[in-house]
């Protein structure tokens, strides 16, 4: 059985059909005038070969192609896109099944951080009353390693909420380089996680050896195609409207290879895309169905994930804002806009601006958290952990999240609301009426073991003391303590004499490791 | 028989059932005999009513103080159990006057003076019933008068005054004036509570005693009883 996610019952919907026709069509006129830019030279000849306007528009020996896609190539490609994407793991039981028109959420991790952020607690002490201590969590930068990326996915392994694992930690150990990097990620976290991985391609040489292992995992080529344990995820249109080569060229190969795939664009309002709500939507969607349209003209039926990462320019700094409240009314309209295709949609929440877990924190990603997951997206980044607008992993946060969304699945669960339920509460109504007390207590019991009552937060302190970080933390150590299933010896054995450069270190069948 | 029926007691305490329509904690009891039927039972055949309460309802009520503990049993479970050892109770009471055998003792408990709220008086009352005193509710908006009468005719060792309203806790101490007044004041050990008193208006109004909670509320009382139970 795959895993459940959570059925959203009645997804919320900011935007109207008539305006998601609107959206479509101006998308549509987008990729006909002024069309996109192609920087890669194989997509625009693909383009080309079934019937787009390309014009080379090449300068300051910069190869480039103007690109105008028809409406017709777009509509054949949307059609032939899966509208069911399965997403494999190595546990069968944490298979994800996404429909395109079903609004069933499934909660991932990501993005890829450079920076890994510690935490401990040391205790100060007062300088009028040395009896008086308190410990306060200080946080520490580093920049992540192998190691940690091995810990994240063991912690995303038992984290309940979690359904799925992007790498979340940039490897920048010594002995990483761009030649190994893929290898080592896609080993690290599927090694430590049961879950499906998905992540990014540093290197596209790497694409074989990281798919050949996959395949040793899985049990074979056939294997793989039947249950895929990895995916990919390309941002091969740079905004405003632009293939990129190298990030175009991988998806082309991904493609190829039939393994699933999100197109995935992140144009920011105000700069890198309109500032206005429709005009952001019009851009973002012409790039995720010009890149999907790529897709199906390299590989048709290939399985690929609609995949929106829109965000909104601060106006102090004009970086990133993913805290702000525009950012959630995007990613809430593109979840509209996926569903409208039947192509199942990667969002975004959660990801916030500060540095550190905190109030700001917390409010920012809760905030986005409840709104994008009430929209019914099927695969949710749902930024576990992450903090600075996706440039820094902590776990303590990572685990801090998974509280949240222990509350947000449960919100999200259908009405208990029929006519047998109401039948029998009239009844106990009148008993309990007819007692002294007149108290329903007795009735809580077998509701409470049922599973029908949300759990109180996990971290919450005496009422006047707030301990969340030290009692997340301590839930921290459990979850590290607590064993991984790791890829059993043969198949470990088998990769590290197969695929080259793999770090001996990762080897948990190594003696005197 | 005797055997049996004390531990079905004891069973049934731990499971909460008050009767055989209840469905306990675990599944298929419905139907099968609860605590107040188990009492009838007991009673008919002549059984000890000193084994009945110290070896059916104390000892199954000290399981699920421990399962508490444990936490496998949560407070509503606790309740169950409470109302079930209260209901027990109840039934075994005359006949505890008729043996001459001592309850650990009596509390009057009220909601004072324009206040409705008695979710928390309720909570107390399951509690010190299931702990084996006898409790007199008095319910809710009770005139200080009314409950001087009570305390007069009933005799109790404790008194328990309730409020939830900022606007009502005054009443409390009008209370306790009240009975001053009428000179029973020392007749009986007052406590309190309700959301907005504290043991710091308690004392300010000469009560002896607050229980933040129902668990306080019944340690409060136990404590005090100490020097108190079974003495009227």
């Amino acid at each position: 059985m795959p895993r459940e996610g959570i059925l959203v019952n009645k997804p919320l919907e900011r935007i109207s059909s008539e305006q998601v026709q609107q959206i479509h069509e101006a998308s549509i006129q987008i990729l006909k005038d002024p069309g996109l830019l192609s920087f890669n030279r194989r997509a625009a000849e693909i383009f080309h070969g079934h019937g787009a306007e390309v014009t080379d528009v090449s300068g300051d020996g910069s190869p480039c192609w103007l690109v105008k896609i028809p409406e017709k190539l777009v509509a054949d490609a949307l059609a032939s896109t899966p509208k069911t994407v399965k997403l494999g793991a190595r546990n069968p039981e944490n298979t994800l099944v996404m429909k395109g028109d079903e609004p069933r959420v499934f909660f991932i991790t990501g993005s890829e951080t450079n920076i890994w952020l510690d935490v401990d607690f040391p205790t100060y002490v007062s300088k009028s009353d040395a009896s008086k201590e308190i410990k306060v969590p200080e946080f520490h930068q580093r920049r992540g390693m192998v190691a940690d990326l091995c810990d994240s996915a063991h912690v995303c392994e038992h984290l309940e909420t979690v359904d799925g694992y992007i790498r979340t930690v940039n490897i920048q150990d010594k002995d990483i380089n761009e030649d190994n990097k893929d290898v080592n990620k896609f080993f690290a976290s599927l090694n430590n996680t049961t879950k499906h991985v998905m992540s990014g391609l540093t290197n596209l040489k790497q694409l074989d050896n990281v798919v050949k292992m996959a395949e040793l995992i899985a049990g074979g080529r056939d294997k793989l195609k039947e249950n895929p344990i990895i995916s990919f995820i390309t941002c091969l249109v740079k905004s405003p409207l632009q293939f990129v080569d190298d990030t175009t060229e991988t998806f082309m190969e991904v493609c190829q290879r039939g393994l699933p795939i999100v197109v995935s664009s992140s144009p920011q309002a105000g700069t890198s895309a309109p500032i206005k709500e429709a005009g952001i939507m019009a851009q973002i969607n012409a790039e995720v169905i010009a890149g999907i349209t790529l897709g199906q003209l390299v590989n048709k039926g290939t399985p690929v994930l609609y995949g929106s990462v829109p965000v909104m320019a601060r106006m102090d700094t004009l970086g990133d804002s993913y805290g702000s409240v525009e950012t959630s009314q995007y990613n809430i309209d593109c979840v509209q806009m996926a569903r409208f295709y039947k192509i199942p949609n990667y969002s975004t929440s959660g990801v916030c601006d500060p540095k550190i877990p905190g109030q700001q924190s917390s409010i920012e990603r809760l905030f986005s958290n409840i709104v994008v997951a009430l929209s019914g997206p099927q695969f949710l980044h749902c930024a576990f952990g992450l903090l600075d607008c996706n440039s820094i992993f902590c776990l303590l946060q990572a685990v801090l999240d998974d509280a949240h969304f222990k509350r947000i699945k449960f919100f999200l669960n259908s009405p208990r609301i029929n006519e047998p339920e109401l039948t029998g509460i009239q009844q106990q109504i009148r008993e309990v009426v007819a007692t002294p007390q007149k108290m329903f207590i007795r009735h809580i019991r077998p509701v409470m073991r049922s599973g029908e009552i949300s759990a109180p937060y996990p971290f919450e302190g005496d009422g006047s003391s707030d301990n969340v970080f030290a009692l997340a933390y301590e839930r921290l150590q459990e979850l590290l303590a607590k064993p991984v299933e790791h890829i059993d010896e043969a198949a470990t054995s088998k990769i590290f004499q197969e695929i080259p450069g793999l770090l001996p270190r990762l080897n948990v069948y190594r003696e005197g490791r | 028989m005797t055997e049996e029926i004390i531990s079905l007691i004891r069973e049934n305490v731990v499971q909460g059932r008050v009767t055989r329509d209840d469905e306990g904690m675990d599944e298929g009891m419905v139907g099968q005999p609860g605590v107040t039927e188990l009492i009838e039972e007991a009673l008919a055949s002549g059984m000890g009513l000193s084994d009945i309460i110290s070896k059916g309802l104390t000892e199954g009520m000290t399981i699920v103080g421990q399962k508490f503990e444990a936490e496998e049993y949560f407070i509503p479970d606790m309740l169950a159990s409470a109302e079930a050892v209260g209901a027990a109770m109840e039934m075994l009471e005359p006949h505890l006057t008729r043996s001459g055998i001592k309850s650990k003792g009596k509390i009057v408990v009220a909601t004072v003076k324009g206040d409705l709220h008695d979710i928390g008086k309720n909570i107390v009352t399951i509690l010190l019933r299931g702990a084996g005193y006898i409790v007199k509710d008095l319910g809710n908006d009770i005139e200080p008068q009314a409950i001087v009468e009570a305390v007069r005719e009933e005799k109790p060792e404790f008194l328990g005054l309730s409020a939830l309203l900022t606007s009502t806790m005054v009443n409390m101490g009008d209370t306790i004036k009240a009975l001053t007044e009428s000179g029973l004041r020392d007749e009986v050990k007052i406590i309190i509570g309700g959301a907005p008193v504290s043991e710091e208006f308690a004392g300010s109004i000469g009560a002896d005693g607050y229980g933040a909670d129902g668990f306080q509320a019944l340690a409060v009382v136990e404590s005090l009883s100490s020097g108190t139970a079974g003495s009227k």
